[in-house]
Parts: C-alpha cells; sequence; structure tokens
C-alpha cells in the first residue's frame, strides 16, 4: 500500500467534518441539553420551594385562625363583661334617682306639714286670742297683755 | 455477453477480485480511489446536511424527530467522553461524535445488497465501485492518522517537547535501557493507529468478503445465509464503529496525561 492522494483526501474530509460538527451539530446541542438540565433543575428547585411556602402559608393561616378566634373570644367577653357593667350602672342610677325622688318628696311632704302646722298653729293662736278676747273682754287690756299673748302664741 | 452480465458463479475469484478493486484514477502519489473519495464525501455531506438542518432548528422544549435521535445520540457519545477523559477539551466530544456517525454511514454502506450499485454503474459505464468507504485501507487509516496527529500534538502540548521525548526515553525500563525504551515506546506509538485503521478496515473487509461469497450461492438458497449475516452485520458496523470512537477517545486521553501520570 502506498501513500496516495486518496488518504490525504479522506484526513480533509474528516477534519472539515469534524469542524462541521463541532461548530453546528455538537455545539447547539450541548449548549440546548445543558439549558434544559438547568431548567429541569431549576422547576424542581422552584417546586421544591412552592412546596415550603405552601407548608408555611398553612402554619401561618392557621396561626391567623387561632389569634382571629382568640381576638373574637375576647371582644365577646368584654362585651358581655361591659353589658354587665352597663346593666349595674343602669340600675345604680335608677335606684339612686329614686332615693333622690324619694327624698325630695319627703322634704317636700315635710315642708307641707310644717307649713300646714305653722297655718294651724297661727290660726289656733289667733283662736285662741279671739276666744281669751271674748272671755276678758275687759279685763284685758290687749295692749298690757301683748307679752302674755306673744307667749302663748309661741306655745302654741 | 459482456464480462459483467456472465453468472458470477462461472468465475467466483474473478468475481471477488472485481468486487474488491477500487475505482482509481491516477497513478503513485496521485492515486485517487474515485469510489471511496465520493462516497465517503456522500455520506459526510448528508452528516453536514442533517446537522445542519437539525442544528439549526433546536427546539428547547418540544424536541421532535431526528432531534430526538441526536440527543440521544450525542449524549451517549458525552457519556463516553466524560467517564474516559478527565479534563475539558471542547475538541474531543465532537470529535468523538463524527467518528461514530460517519464510520457508522460508511459501515452502513455494507448492507447494501453487494452487487446493486455495481451493477448500476456499470450501465453507466463505470467498471469497478466499491462502495462502503471503510473497506478501502485509505479511509480507515486516513482517520487513523489524524487521530494519531492530533495525540502527538496534545503530548506536546501538555508535556512539551522535551516532556514527550522522555516518554520516549525513561519508560518503561528507566534511564539506562534508553534505546530499548525508545524502540518500545516507538513501536508502542507507531501501533497505536494502524490498529485503529486496520481494525476497522479488516473487519469490513472481511464482512463484504462474506457477502460476496454469499452473493455465489445459488439464488433459492442465497437469502438464508444473505439475511441472517446481514443482521448479524448490523451488530459490527455499530460496534466497530463504537470501538473506532471509544480507542479514539481513550488514546487523547492518555495524550493528555502528564507525565507522572503516563504508563
Amino acid at each position: 500500500m502506498n501513500v496516495t492522494a486518496t488518504l490525504f483526501g479522506q484526513m480533509i474530509t474528516f477534519a472539515v467534518l469534524v469542524w462541521f460538527i463541532h461548530r453546528f451539530l455538537w455545539g447547539p446541542l450541548t449548549r440546548l441539553l445543558a439549558e434544559r438540565t438547568k431548567r429541569i433543575a431549576d422547576g424542581l428547585a422552584a417546586a421544591e420551594r412552592g412546596t415550603q411556602e405552601l407548608e408555611l402559608a398553612g402554619k401561618r393561616s392557621a396561626e391567623v385562625l387561632r389569634e382571629g378566634k382568640q381576638q373574637a373570644a375576647d371582644i365577646i367577653a368584654q362585651a358581655e363583661k361591659r353589658a354587665l357593667q352597663i346593666i349595674e350602672e343602669a340600675k345604680h342610677a335608677a335606684k339612686a334617682e329614686g332615693d333622690r325622688m324619694i327624698a325630695g318628696a319627703k322634704a317636700e311632704i315635710a315642708q307641707e306639714v310644717s307649713r300646714a302646722k305653722e297655718a294651724l298653729r297661727s290660726q289656733v293662736s289667733a283662736l285662741a286670742m279671739a276666744g281669751a278676747e271674748k272671755i276678758l273682754r275687759r279685763e284685758v287690756d290687749a295692749k298690757a297683755h301683748a307679752d302674755l299673748l306673744k307667749a302663748i302664741q309661741t306655745e302654741l | 455477453m459482456s464480462e459483467a452480465a456472465r453468472p458470477a458463479t462461472d468465475n467466483p475469484v474473478e468475481y471477488i477480485q472485481h468486487h474488491l478493486t477500487n475505482l482509481q484514477v491516477g497513478e503513485g502519489f496521485w492515486t485517487f480511489n474515485l469510489d471511496t473519495l465520493v462516497f465517503g464525501w456522500l455520506l459526510a455531506g448528508l452528516l453536514v446536511f442533517i446537522s445542519w438542518r437539525i442544528g439549526r432548528h433546536l427546539s428547547l422544549d418540544n424536541p421532535r424527530g431526528a432531534q430526538n435521535v441526536l440527543e440521544a445520540i450525542l449524549e451517549f457519545v458525552d457519556s463516553q467522553v466524560k467517564s474516559t477523559f478527565p479534563g475539558h477539551n471542547p475538541l474531543i466530544g465532537p470529535l468523538a461524535l463524527t467518528v461514530f456517525l460517519w464510520v457508522f454511514l460508511m459501515n452502513v454502506m455494507d448492507l447494501i445488497p453487494v452487487d446493486l450499485l455495481p451493477k448500476a454503474a456499470e450501465y453507466v459505464g463505470i467498471h469497478h465501485l466499491k462502495v462502503v468507504p471503510t473497506t478501502d485501507p485509505y479511509t480507515t487509516l486516513g482517520m487513523s492518522l489524524s487521530v494519531f496527529a492530533l495525540v502527538i500534538y496534545y503530548n506536546i502540548k501538555v508535556k512539551g517537547v522535551a516532556g514527550y521525548i522522555k516518554t520516549f526515553l525513561f519508560h518503561p525500563f528507566g534511564k539506562w535501557l534508553m534505546p530499548v525504551n525508545f524502540m518500545m515506546t516507538a513501536v508502542e506509538e507507531l501501533a497505536k493507529p494502524l490498529s485503529l485503521g486496520l481494525r476497522l478496515f479488516g473487519n469490513m473487509f472481511a464482512g463484504e468478503l462474506v457477502f460476496l461469497l454469499i452473493a455465489l450461492l445459488p439464488w433459492w438458497i442465497l437469502w438464508v445465509p444473505g439475511s441472517l449475516w446481514a443482521i448479524f452485520h448490523i451488530l459490527i458496523i455499530t460496534l466497530q464503529a463504537f470501538i473506532f470512537m471509544i480507542l479514539t477517545i481513550m488514546y487523547l486521553t492518555l495524550a493528555h496525561q502528564s507525565l507522572d501520570e503516563a504508563h
């Protein structure tokens, strides 16, 4: 076998073919595969992250729900307490008002009684005076016995 | 009656010799095995066309058809390269892929019925035609010598000229047996491209020869060994393409090893 141009022809063909496949097939295809690998890895990582976030969100929502329930219970308890307080206050106020009204009425009654007494007293004294005047017509000088009459008036 | 129209069984030796002769043009150094070159180019052109066509419209999300096939082959080749070759060299992957695809395609020509293309060529006035480029040692040795050139290039690039010469002088027996070392290493190195090229050539040539012998059988029995050998040959052509690729990767891996790792 001799070294011929066929040998070199095939070597050149081979070299050109290697270059071409490197340039137009291997390069783009390996880049594509690398990108796809990366994308898949990213997708898996994202899914993992999503699962974690979902778990966290679940926990947080449960917590929020619990807090909400707690708050609602607190508010209801407070409202009940406040209602009781208001009722209590109203009762107190009503009682005080009643007492006050009773006291007022009593005072008025007392006043009325004393006024009646006064009127009665002055009328009685006037009556007594008139009676005494009638009895002692002549003997009693109104001026002379004014002291006595006054004393009787105050006694009545 | 022309020579080609006679039944082959009349003169089996002539028939086989006829089939194993290249379509040659020129003399001495300027001898062109036209059939080898043209079929090599056609298949290379097919590869160029396919890779250009597929490489231009790559789909990231929705790969289909030929892209899937090429992706599978590429990943297979890439995994072979990665499992053998430790460093990073952007040339080795495409080189291995090209070796695999081109050798495979050239070997596939062996599965075309042995008489089909030569007979067709006969009608247009071409009297010799060998359609399988890998049954021509010029193809296989051309490829293996290209690989050999790369091996030398990377040896010198990684180890330096002095380092490369040292691997010849100090291995395997140490510095006191330099001439013996040199002889042994030289033989070892030269055996690489020779065995690489001749292994492929030998396998394909023998396969072709068996097809020719089967073609000499009477027509009513011919299809039994013919189909059996063809089925078996599918394995052989793939295996030979694979072996050529693996050895290419291996030799380049060895070339990339530094002095301490070598031997």
